[in-house]
């Protein structure tokens, strides 16, 4: 009896902020925190990489198609004779910086979405979940091109396009969390002391409700970078930037001379999703309660 | 009869959905800068605003909205979703002839990461600390983050230019002929290395649901009853327990078809492959716009029409769906 008593004082003074607490949790995972070591280097390398490798990732500066390591270019030469080295590092600017904001895109309307419907439910639930399933029925890639192809391929556009086509699992998710919520006693509290809607709905739900949506948000930033790559791999693209999706698609016709010029850019790619998944895998069991007693 | 009544019901509401479509392709193209008529002066190598006018009248571009919008539906109502001014022909046609192909490619990745990923499912559920569990978990890594298209690449490069089992591109070789068979197997074979790649990915994902259906499952007590019934384990876990943790897996397959699609656009660059992706790739450079929004619609039908399969399936396997 004393020894449980005891157990529970010591439980009291251990709670930290929970999100401290998630951290804790986190850092005994070694996959997620080996990628979130490896991936805060690649963002590193994406900031700073063209300041210490100022060379033009457009210019043509040897001999087409030099191996990797031969003539001093680390990652070799490409069709045109453009080092490589500083496509992937200017190419990851651009990659991250649309993986981010596209998922950003996707996890606001998606959020707004999701937490209207789950908080009013009735008729305007079932309307935004029609339009929900609309958004479902259409293959994301082939909007997100249409949408590029009439509006043009600005970087803008391009992260439009993806954030547009590709919220329907944050809103899902977000629903569901504010259904389950709503229906809680300090929430029916905090309504009977008079909050408005948009109180309950951004104060009072909305905290309890993110858990699950950073873990998506997580994994969205993967799915963008991937679709971005996708869009700009098919030349839909910003004409003006490079990225590691064009760097292939420009150079896939000359697997037979020079295939590295295809497999780099895409370990590039591979590697910062991988680590970006295993993040939000990482995530998932420090922020889900349910998993940590397991 | 509930099965056949709760049928037409999804048709009905698959129908609006299409209509939606419709009225969302519509839109784009009416808020999109530049119009048909701007596309045939370009063609005709530029012309003045009386002739692009003229243009506008004849095609009924200064009509209102709601009219024009009347219009185009009523159109594709009747099979016509408009004229390719880039191939110079119905764009209904131009679909058609490339939708073969791309069903064909879509269809068999489904079948085969359904039908591999619920025996890996099932085979790593027996043994969760085996080979095949830790095979399941390093698939749905790479799976997950690995760009398809590079895959896709990285296949050609080991087994159609290093080792040349596979052929390079397109869907069949023009200089074979002889009866079906030996086309048949010219076709499977252009379609092995597409149907690998497009497939390797939702495999992971069906793998790793029905591993952990299965793991529910077999854990229920009528399965304990079924055990201690004296029955075989192999009939138990094949005959009781895979019954009940299919319907997951088949409903997840039925939501990724629009997921399958998109792969299939990428897989169908790589590949050369004849179908809707690779029309889609061609037209968006070409600008040809009315063939664009054609296969938008027609890729939102075969999602609809695919997730119709899936529920008729669900409803034959597990008749406790929809009994109520």
């Amino acid at each position: 009896m004393a020894d449980a008593e005891q157990q529970i004082t010591q439980d009291i003074i251990a709670a930290r902020h929970p999100f401290l607490e998630a951290w804790q949790m986190f850092r005994q995972n070694h996959a997620a925190m080996t990628a979130l070591v490896v991936l805060s280097l690649i963002v590193l390398g994406a900031i700073f990489g063209p300041m210490l490798y100022p060379i033009d990732p457009f210019e043509m500066v040897w001999a087409p198609f030099s191996p990797p390591g031969v003539d001093g270019f680390i990652l070799g030469t490409d069709y045109l004779g453009r080092d490589l080295l500083a496509a992937i590092i200017h190419g990851a600017r651009v990659s991250i910086l649309i993986g981010l904001s596209a998922a950003f895109v996707s996890v606001f309307i998606g959020v707004s979405i999701g937490a209207v419907a789950g908080f009013y439910r009735g008729w305007v639930e079932e309307v935004l979940m029609r339009i929900t399933e609309f958004f479902q029925v259409l293959p994301t890639l082939l909007f997100s091109m249409v949408i590029v192809a009439l509006f043009g391929s600005s970087l803008m556009m391009i992260t439009f396009s993806i954030g547009v086509v590709s919220w329907t699992a944050v809103a899902r998710i977000t629903r569901s969390e504010y259904l389950r919520i709503r229906e809680l006693e300090y929430v029916m509290a905090s309504r009977a002391s008079g909050s408005t809607d948009a109180k309950l709905i951004f104060k009072v739900i909305l905290p309890n409700a993110l858990p699950p949506i950073i873990v998506q948000a997580a994994l969205m930033v993967g799915s963008a970078i991937l679709f971005e790559a996708g869009l700009s791999f098919l030349g839909l693209t910003d004409p003006n930037v490079v990225s590691w999706g064009q760097v292939i698609g420009s150079n896939r016709q000359y697997i037979l001379d020079a295939s590295y010029t295809v497999t780099i850019p895409g370990i590039a790619i591979f590697v910062t999703v991988l680590c970006i998944s295993l993040v939000g895998d990482g995530l998932n069991d420090a922020l889900n309660p349910k998993l940590r007693q397991r | 009869m509930i099965i056949l009544q709760n049928l037409l019901v999804r048709a009905f509401y698959g129908i609006i959905l299409l209509a939606a479509v419709l009225v969302l392709n519509f839109s784009m193209m009416h808020m999109a800068p530049g119009d048909v008529a701007d596309t045939i002066s370009q063609s005709m190598g530029g012309a003045d605003k009386e002739i692009l006018d003229q243009i506008r009248a004849d095609y009924g571009l200064d009509r209102p909205f709601l009219v024009q919008l009347g219009s185009y539906i009523g159109n594709v109502l009747s099979f016509d979703l408009g004229f390719s001014y880039f191939y110079n022909r119905p764009v209904t046609e131009l679909i058609l002839q490339r939708l073969p192909a791309t069903l064909l490619l879509v269809f068999t990745a489904q079948t085969l990461a359904l039908i591999i990923g619920v025996v890996l499912g099932v085979i790593s559920a027996r043994r969760p600390n085996g080979l095949t569990s830790h095979f399941v978990t390093l698939l749905a890594l790479f799976g997950y983050s690995a760009p398809v298209f590079w895959t896709g690449i990285l296949l050609l490069i080991g087994f159609s230019l290093n080792v040349q089992w596979f052929p390079v591109a397109g869907m069949r070789d023009v200089t074979i002929s002889g009866n079906f068979w030996v086309h048949f197997v010219d076709v499977a074979r252009h379609l092995v290395l597409p149907v690998i790649t497009l497939g390797s990915i939702f495999l992971a994902l069906y793998s790793r649901l029905c591993r952990a259906t299965m793991l529910e499952v077999l854990g229920s007590d009528y399965i304990r009853t079924a055990k201690a019934k004296g029955l075989h384990d192999r009939d138990v876990v094949y005959k009781h327990a895979l019954k009940n943790s299919l319907s997951p897996v088949i409903t997840l397959a039925g939501l990724q078809f629009s997921a399958v699609i998109s792969g299939a656009v990428l897989v169908e660059a790589v590949f050369s492959w004849p179908g809707l992706g690779t029309l889609a790739f061609q037209s968006i450079i070409a600008r040809d716009t009315p063939t664009i929004l054609g296969i938008l619609f027609f890729s939102a039908l075969v999602v609809i029409v695919g997730n119709l399969l899936t529920d008729l399936i669900l409803r034959l396997i597990d008749p406790r769906i929809g009994a109520k």
